[in-house]
């Protein structure tokens, strides 16, 4: 009984939610109704052609003694028919999805800018005040627009109830633009294949009313400030915003890169020979210069982020690390 | 149940056909007609494949003028034209070795062919001054980019262009290298297509001498000069694109 | 008649000498200049590399069936997808009607002794073999983890093997190219007297559009990954933004190629199912002309929609508006050949034997890819299942559901012919109904689970279970179907390998078809025929009557 039950609510649920994601953003519902066009015309195709196919094989199937009849093998009228009308109907939905395409397109003025890095394999935020995150913060009801870049590969940022997505060359700018109409938490992928990790590399789109949000925003820029007199505290912060966590875990070590836990002071293999003892100066010049010293049994990935913290930061992550014991 | 009676094994007994003459041709027009169409559709994909380097051309040259204006002036105007009236020449020996072979004057052929390939060896030669002077001012787009950078200014800093007085080092290093990347890619691919033809003709010659070919079969000698006229053609493009821009 | 009985007693006399007794040694095969053998070997080296690419999607979907780690590591399974991509494309689908049935069949149904350039035939052949060690080289050494669609600067910068699995791929074209040159020249040149083009079989016209596109697009592929073997090994900076390149151009020439390279799988299909739809039909194809003709127009067009790979790449809203529209376009005449298909069944005896089935079969597979075709079309639609795993189970319906069950299909409606022996039709039968329901369960779930906010090439689907539960039981789902349709083509595959030891021998023309291959012996004699048989109707069987004593078909007198 506890299987049938357990049966039946995954069917309903898979059924129920059998088609597209929530709706969270003022396109998502002229997204779906195209979706949902293509969906009831190949619905209706498909049913056409599957059950001519099944009606005919059992009418003409071959019993003892049966014989072809005598049918012309070609009527012009009715290749038009079926030219003509499925030409029609493709032409109509191209026309409603370049509609809304142009909707996807045309950016409402006073959009609200946030700059996005995609690197190999975080994200990164950047707010016009200059407070810098891992996640996605946004006001909800307001047209956001994201700038984007990467400085490695080409990455592409997909958030799937706002049916916005957008790949992000290397070398170049790509924008896009949402507006988000509830409040919650939903999920942003790279959908573009960019390496190892690549299957990791997902932030969060923290949509929260929009006074809520700018007082987030205010705190969230400060916190180098707030947490003057506890550097270790604003690195540990920094250690998540900057994407640092998605390679160097602490407690759980990752892949891609030395986890953090208990190296300072300590002595590494180096990548070609040689050795390093872990101390401010090799982080600092791991952070600015990754590839100077990399240690053995890790590849070479890191990017570097010169330009993208201060000496301020790097001090506070010296901070932070030295408290992993 | 019978099986259709024109259903055979083989047997050049009953179908006897000269020995020029492939046994699944009827005739020599039908083999010489298939052969032309063939050769002409291979033409037709080197185009495609060269077309994807003049499209990059394009586009680089329409999104990055300053590359091309920097570039060229590394070249030699007079040796590239030199190359093309060689091939040009030898596109006329290789046209009338053709002809000679169609009408069975087996030993103009054969000396037109040896000229043919006497000028695609001279173009070779050429190239090979031209890429090595390159090398040794080390203007070779490779990992490693390390340009002679007094002579970079001696062929691009003395010209008056306008355009090029002033411009950042940096930049006009990272230009030229594409450029020489384009350079390379576009007259490397060319005369790796040279060589190739080098050798078709050389197969052709040894067989226009052995005797293989008439009036009814000079199929291959044929074609092998339509692949070398293509071969021209291309160069004709490269040449103004790439040594005579202004 | 009934379904072929397979235990009727043979009432000839032994084999006359054909065309695999007619030389013997491995030197007669490895350089032999026959048609016949050279499609015989593609035959069994895409087997091969079928076999291969299928290994490769069972470790995927063995990896998939559980959320994080559970077979092979995040690096393994990046370089498993992509010679999964690379070996099923360049080496399996795109080869393989053209280079196998085309090779043998083309010619005889010319009436014809060869095609046109023998030798360049057996080029093709030995080019294939080279373009196969170089992946199983790429294989051996590691690997590369580029995806299939080896997109810059992700390859180019990446410590893998792209170079020589590129080169293969670079040769493959080749392979690809030669083959469609001989094939247009055949057509034009090798017609009997009499055969027009308007008498010409439908499989020979989807060969030919499909050279055409062979012809026109291969060539820059091979241009393009040149540029990109260069660019690793030299530097030289035309995609890589870093040295002033654009990696979006790479993109454009990338599938410049590669979408016209669908029509070249999907061409030749449908040049089979219209033969096997009017032979099992007893009728006439409905529509010659149409199908002749959307043929040709699938192929022009489909050079000229590429950019709807594009849409989110940042390419402008005009480029993707009109690639879009021209999508749209390009729809049509595959609908065309759908009608005209089921048209032909109409008033005619159908006769469900394995090939009949898997044409079936494709009718319904393709329709479910088609279709979904019109969600890639459309800008809007496309922004949202883009690199989602909804692309992955519409391009497996359409390459393996469509093109690969046609080809087993057009396998079955030939082994006769190729080697002399009837199979067991039973099990094909069966295996047909197992395969409609073992695809529909490995792919119909990636539908879904794209739209629902699945990317492509995941390894780890872990964090997104929390909003997308479904995703473990449509994985599971995706991963048995996997296995049991793999299990099918292993028995799909036995049954005929068991005929060629117990199969009874195969009459002339089995299943009472009017195109010319089936008035030679089977198998052919060396020389096809010594002049072509008189032009006839294609699709008139009117004067063939089925012979009790031979188990075929013969012309009445």
């Amino acid at each position: 009984m506890d299987q049938i039950l357990i049966s039946a609510t995954a069917a309903a649920r898979l059924l129920g939610g059998l088609w597209l994601p929530e709706r969270a953003s003022t396109i998502s519902p002229a997204v779906d109704g195209v979706f949902n066009l293509v969906l009831g015309v190949c619905i209706v195709f498909f049913s056409i052609v599957v059950i001519s196919m099944i009606l005919l094989v059992v009418r003409y199937r071959n019993r003892p003694g049966a014989k072809p009849q005598e049918s012309p093998s070609h009527n012009m009228r009715l290749e038009i028919i079926w030219s003509i009308i499925p030409l029609a109907v493709v032409l109509f939905v191209f026309w409603r999805s370049f509609t809304v395409f142009l909707e996807m397109y045309t950016v409402p003025s006073n959009a609200f800018e946030i700059q996005v890095t995609a690197k190999k394999w975080s994200w990164t935020f950047e707010y016009p005040n200059g407070h810098v995150d891992e996640n996605l913060y946004v006001p909800v009801n307001t047209p956001v627009r994201l700038i984007m870049s990467s400085p490695d590969v080409i990455h592409s940022l997909w958030i799937p109830e706002f049916r916005v997505k957008m790949d992000i060359p290397p070398g170049r700018y790509t924008s896009t633009w949402f507006e988000a109409t509830k409040v919650g938490d939903y999920m942003l992928l790279c959908t573009e294949y960019c390496g190892e990790l690549h299957s990791d590399m997902l932030a969060t789109v923290v949509v929260r009313p929009e006074a809520e949000f700018h007082e987030w925003l205010a705190k969230a820029a400060n916190f180098m400030e707030e947490y003057k007199d506890n550097p270790a505290k604003a690195g540990e912060i920094l250690y998540q915003k900057r994407g640092c966590a998605q390679c160097h875990g602490i407690d759980q070590p990752k892949p891609a890169g030395p986890s953090f836990k208990g190296i300072f002071g300590k002595t590494h293999e180096l990548q070609g020979g040689g050795s390093v003892v872990v101390d401010e100066n090799y982080i600092r010049e791991s952070i600015l210069e990754p590839q100077a010293k990399v240690r053995a049994g890790y590849p070479a990935n890191m990017p570097t982020f010169k330009g993208l913290v201060t000496e301020e930061e790097i001090k506070a992550i010296i901070a932070f690390i030295k408290t992993l014991k | 149940m019978t099986e259709h009676t024109a259903c055979t094994t083989d047997g050049h007994g009953a179908n006897a056909h000269p020995a020029w003459l492939a046994h699944h041709f009827h005739s020599a027009r039908q083999q010489y007609e298939s052969g032309k169409l063939g050769i002409w559709i291979f033409l037709l994909t080197e185009v495609l494949f060269f077309s994807g380097l003049f499209c990059a051309y394009a586009v680089y040259r329409a999104n990055h003028p300053a590359v091309f204006v920097d570039g060229h002036h590394l070249l030699s105007t007079p040796l590239g034209a030199i190359n093309t009236i060689v091939l040009i020449f030898s596109s006329l020996t290789m046209a009338w070795a053709v002809r000679c072979t169609q009408v069975d004057q087996r030993k103009a052929a054969a000396v037109l062919l040896a000229v043919t390939l006497l000028c695609a060896g001279t173009f070779l030669v050429v190239k090979g001054f031209e890429y090595h002077h390159k090398w040794k001012h080390g203007l070779v787009p490779a990992h490693e980019f390390a340009p002679d950078e007094q002579y970079l200014e001696s062929r691009i800093g003395a010209h008056e262009d306008g355009s090029t007085l002033g411009r950042d080092p940096a930049q006009r290093v990272r230009n030229v290298r594409t450029f020489l990347g384009i350079y390379f890619g576009m007259t490397g691919l060319h005369a790796l297509h040279v060589v190739a033809g080098i050798i078709a003709i050389v197969w052709v010659l040894r067989r226009t001498v052995r005797g293989d070919f008439n009036r009814q079969y000079f199929g291959p000698v044929d074609f092998v000069g339509l692949y070398w006229h293509l071969v021209d053609l291309i160069w004709i493009y490269l040449f103004p694109l790439l040594y005579l821009i202004h | 008649m009934a379904a072929i009985p397979d235990s009727a007693p043979a009432a000839r006399p032994a084999a006359a000498d054909n065309y695999l007794t007619h030389a013997r040694g491995l030197m007669s095969w490895i350089f032999t200049l026959d048609h016949k053998r050279i499609g015989v070997m593609f035959l069994a080296l895409i087997w091969v590399a079928m076999a291969l690419g299928v290994l490769f999607a069972l470790i995927l979907r063995a990896e998939l069936a559980d959320p994080g780690e559970t077979i092979v590591s995040k690096n393994v399974y990046n370089r498993v997808f992509t010679l999964h991509g690379a070996v099923m494309i360049f080496l399996f689908i795109i080869p393989s009607i053209p280079s196998s049935l085309g090779n043998f069949v083309l010619p005889i149904m010319l009436g014809a002794k060869d095609v046109a350039f023998p030798r360049l035939n057996l080029a093709s052949l030995h080019l294939y073999v080279f373009g196969m060690l170089f992946f199983l080289f790429t294989l051996f050494v590691g690997g590369l983890d580029t995806g299939w669609t080896f997109y810059t600067p992700y390859s180019t910068e990446t410590n893998t093997w792209v170079i020589p699995a590129v080169l293969g791929a670079f040769i493959l074209g080749f392979s690809s190219i030669f083959t469609g040159i001989n094939f247009i020249a055949t057509t034009h040149m090798m017609r009997p007297p009499g055969m027009s083009w308007f008498k010409m079989p439908l499989f020979v016209w989807s060969l030919y559009a499909t050279a055409i596109i062979q012809v026109l697009a291969t060539p820059v592929l091979a241009i393009t990954l040149l540029l990109l073997a260069v660019e690793r090994l030299v530097g030289v900076g035309i995609f890589d933004p870093d040295k002033g390149g654009d990696p979006v151009l790479f993109q454009h020439f990338f599938w410049f190629y590669s979408h016209p390279a669908v029509y070249i799988m999907i061409l030749p299909a449908m040049g089979i199912i219209s033969e096997v739809i009017s032979v099992f039909s007893r009728k006439h194809i409905f529509g010659f002309k149409f199908i002749a003709f959307s043929s040709v127009a699938i192929a022009l067009i489909g050079f000229l929609v590429w950019g709807h790979h594009m849409f989110t790449s940042g390419q402008s809203p005009l480029a993707s508006t009109i690639f879009s529209l021209l999508t749209f376009f390009v729809a049509i005449p595959s609908g065309i050949k759908v009608f005209n298909w089921l048209a032909t069944m109409y008033k005619g005896v159908v006769h469900l034997t394995t090939p009949m089935c898997f044409a079936l079969l494709f009718l319904i597979l393709f329709g479910i890819g088609g279709l979904t075709g019109l969600f890639l079309g459309a800008v809007a639609a496309n922004v949202h299942v883009h690199d989602t795993a909804f692309v992955v189970a519409h391009f497996h319906y359409v390459m393996f559901g469509s093109a690969g069950i046609a080809f087993i299909g057009g396998i079955y409606y030939w082994w006769p012919k190729i080697t002399g022996r009837m199979y067991n039709d039973l099990v094909g039968r069966i295996c047909a109904v197992v395969v409609l329901i073992a695809f529909n369960m490995t792919y119909f779930p990636l539908f879904i689970m794209g739209v629902r906010g699945m990317p492509r090439r995941y390894h780890d689907y872990e964090r997104l279970l929390e909003k997308n539960p479904e995703f473990f039981d449509l994985n599971v789902i995706a991963s048995v179907g996997g296995f049991l349709l793999a299990g099918t083509l292993l028995v799909l595959a036995a049954n005929l390998l068991f005929s060629l030891v117990r199969g009874r021998p195969a009459p002339a023309n089995p299943w009472g078809a009017a195109t010319m291959e089936w008035q030679c012996a089977s198998p052919p004699p060396h020389d096809n025929f010594a002049s072509p048989p008189p032009v006839t109707d294609p699709y008139d069987f009117g004067n063939l009557t089925y012979d009790e004593t031979t188990g075929g078909y013969v012309s009445a007198p």
